[in-house]
């Protein structure tokens, strides 16, 4: 039981990252119809910048910056989270802008290649000595090391505890809050139905006067802002942190990805939905048969959605047009 | 007749074919200014290849009153600190050897290339270090899948190799040109085994293990343990399994936690170890952690801090050691880096001196000879003990067990082979 629990608590909290990452892929792919293969590499971005922020902003209140005594204060943590994003949404706009737009009348496969350049570059510009280096860092604790829950299962010699931790509790509420925003966004306001036009049809609705540059320019800032709120997130919960270009963030990008499609790409509940799944499959395979196979359960997902249910879960069957 | 040749149109029919006459001298000249450019293109480009190689030539001819040894080492990557520290080793050998006169008189020169702790970067490395920089003999890696990678681009060129840590039996399996001198897996999962089974704080029979099933040292020394650890009178309780790199381990900890050990075997590196040991502390996991030499870092104490008190690994030696060898090194080493040497420092000083040593003492500065006369190694003193090569060219050489305390490891045992 108190390890049933203890599982359903960090499937809930990996499951939230897995989502916000997701949404990025899922938005790019709802309006311009390509996997931006750059994305992961946003996330990287915003964990190794949470990093060098961090070590720079801590001696500022006379703390130690490798291994702080005591968490800073929560405003600096704020401005941190906040910093992150805008400059994960900058690198989003830039990458859209540079890579992305010249290609817009190109063909489907040019843009391909062009992101699975944009994601190698980005990892090789990232392991420079004079960027982030390619070394592993310990992120420094920019929360308090609390439990909110501690309960005790079982007596005696077997007495074991569910543990909830303070940093779990605050993925699960920063990205619900997230999520929900880019919701009301998205379905309640004029730059969602905009953009939500230029997904239907993006000639159609350049014919209705909707700047779609703009549009696209906006999905691909928030987007990027979302996996940098990740990469935040992630490097405070685990906070050794692998060099930019280490295998793993491709396969965190990878298992998002896989997300999105579960839950049926280019449809944001979807994302939400796919990256609870991915991450719920995922533990609860490692726990209860074996962790040797924990990305196999992802992928074989991924392959059993696709023969049963092409389009992923709330995603709506395209009709061929004749 | 055709209308083109009809008298009215005769005029434009002549401008058509002047107009098409120089248009054809043009391009004519055209190609021949591009072929005259192209020329001079590839007459440079011939110039600066043969002029590169003859410089190469000069350098080989210049090299025969030096010799240069070559290195790779992941000197940045997950484990930086490994290639670092067998780096220094390595160079403070070197300094030593060159301060006393050099190897039969000549110079020793390093070369040095970082593989970033990737194999594909280990083999191209390697490939450069032994057909471009024609090195007399490769020092490295420590990390045994990337020996392996190595390994064969040695054995092939006929460059013999001193790989000054990699654990795993397969590495110098590879051929008669690949040597190491730390002791093999299944020792040392042995050392582990009987220290979780007679150590008077752990005196474990239920033990669960943790392991990285992409690294073969961290899958050699599992098994190792796993047998010892039964033929011990012990049971596994848990196998599970991570990826090198992995930040995750709360489904694997989480199952170790369920099945109740007394001591988890853990052989892997240290940035993962780190990991592994703070989310097993939010856990609420108490019972020792047990590894390898893997774990020999001083990152590890500044990434786990007091999450690993009471837990152990075995190791090459111990910088505790009183023998007046140890205390000797330690103080050169201090005094270079201003930093106490871990094992995998004292490990690449092993690996270069015996290199020395048989160079001194071979016919020639030949691939074959060199091999032969590490071959013949016997009783060489070296830090991490008295190194004696066997028919598989492994030295056989005792263990220690250092405890982790608040950060720092503390010499608690020495084991030695056949105990």
């Amino acid at each position: 039981m108190a390890d049933f629990l203890q599982t359903l608590m960090t499937a809930l909290a990996i499951g939230s990252l897995y989502a916000l990452i997701a949404l990025g892929y899922t938005m790019v792919y709802g309006v311009l119809k390509f996997i931006n293969f750059a994305h992961s590499d946003i996330v990287v971005l915003g964990a190794w910048l949470s990093y060098s922020f961090a070590i720079r902003a801590l001696p500022l209140v006379g703390l130690d910056a490798h291994n702080p005594a005591t968490p800073p204060p929560i405003w600096m943590t704020a401005g941190i989270f906040v910093a992150v994003l805008a400059l994960c949404s900058l690198a989003g706009f830039l990458i859209e802008r540079l890579a992305y737009r010249p290609l817009r009348r190109a063909p489907r496969l040019n843009v391909l290649i062009t992101a699975i350049g944009v994601s190698l570059l980005l990892q090789n510009v990232g392991q420079l000595d004079f960027v982030f280096g390619a070394s592993p860092q310990k992120m420094p604790a920019l929360l308090p090391n609390w439990e909110l829950l501690r309960i005790p299962f079982g007596q005696g010699e077997s007495i074991r505890y569910v543990v909830l931790p303070l940093i779990d509790c605050i993925i699960f509420a920063v990205s619900g809050l997230l999520m929900l925003a880019l919701e009301l966004l998205i379905f309640r306001s004029k730059f969602g139905t905009a953009l939500r036009a230029v997904s239907f049809n993006t000639d159609f609705a350049a014919l209705m006067g909707i700047p779609v540059d703009r549009a696209i320019s906006l999905t691909f800032m928030l987007g990027s802002a979302l996996a940098g709120a990740a990469g935040f997130l992630y490097v405070l919960k685990f906070p050794s942190m692998n060099q930019p270009a280490h295998s793993v963030w491709v396969l965190l990008g990878l298992k998002a990805f896989v997300a999105a499609v579960v839950g049926g790409i280019g449809n944001v509940r979807g994302a939400v939905l796919g990256g609870f799944i991915i991450a719920f499959v995922e533990q609860f395979g490692a726990y209860y048969i074996s962790s040797n196979y924990r990305d196999v359960y992802v992928f074989s997902l991924l392959i059993l959605i696709l023969l049963i249910k092409p389009t992923g879960l709330l995603g709506s069957p395209v009709r061929e047009k004749v | 007749m055709p209308t083109c040749f009809a008298t009215s149109d005769s005029e434009s029919c002549i401008s058509l074919a002047r107009d098409k006459a120089p248009n054809c001298l043009t391009k004519s000249t055209i190609s021949l200014r591009q072929f005259l450019r192209l020329s001079k293109v590839v007459g440079i480009l011939l110039l600066a290849v043969t002029s590169l190689m003859s410089l190469g030539c000069q350098s080989r001819v210049a090299s025969t009153d030096e010799i240069v040894i070559g290195h790779f080492g992941s000197i940045t990557g997950s484990e930086a600190t490994f290639g670092i520290s067998t780096d220094r080793g390595i160079q403070l050998a070197i300094e030593e050897v060159n301060a006393a006169g050099g190897v039969n008189g000549k110079k020793v020169r390093l070369i040095t290339y970082d593989d970033k702790g990737d194999p594909r970067e280990a083999g191209s490395a390697v490939t450069r270090l032994v057909t471009r920089d024609q090195v007399t003999a490769v020092l490295g890696e420590v990390a045994s899948g990337l020996s392996l990678a190595a390994a064969p681009i040695c054995q092939e060129n006929g460059v013999p190799m001193i790989s000054p840590s990699s654990t795993n039996p397969k590495v110098t399996q590879v051929g008669d040109m690949i040597y190491r001198v730390c002791f093999i897996d299944p020792f040392q999962g042995s050392v582990c085994a009987k220290f979780a089974r007679e150590n008077e704080k752990i005196k474990a029979t239920k033990a669960a293990i943790l392991c990285d099933q992409t690294a073969p040292y961290s899958v050699g020394l599992q098994e190792e343990f796993e047998k010892a650890f039964i033929a011990g009178g012990g049971t596994i309780v848990s196998k599970q399994a991570y990826q090198a790199g992995d930040q995750d381990f709360s489904a694997q900890l989480t199952s170790i936690r369920a099945s109740e050990p007394e001591v988890i075997f853990i052989p892997g590196y240290y940035t993962d170890v780190g990991n592994i040991a703070l989310q097993a502390k939010k856990l609420g996991l108490k019972v020792p952690m047990l590894g390898g030499d893997g774990w020999d870092s001083a990152k590890l104490g500044q990434i786990a801090g007091d999450a690993l008190n009471g837990c152990y690994y075995s190791n090459h030696y111990s910088h505790e050691d009183p023998s007046p060898r140890v205390q000797n090194f330690i103080k050169l080493y201090q005094g270079k880096y201003q930093e106490t040497p871990d094992g995998l420092a004292a490990l690449g000083y092993d690996a270069a001196r015996i290199l020395f040593s048989a160079m001194k003492t071979a016919p020639s500065l030949g691939g074959k000879d060199i091999a032969a006369e590490l071959a013949k190694t016997t009783g060489f003193e070296g830090v991490t003990g008295v190194i004696s090569m066997d028919a598989n060219r492994n030295p056989v050489k005792p263990a220690v067990i250092l405890e982790m305390k608040d950060g720092t490891p503390r010499y608690v045992a020495t084991i030695a082979p056949g105990e």
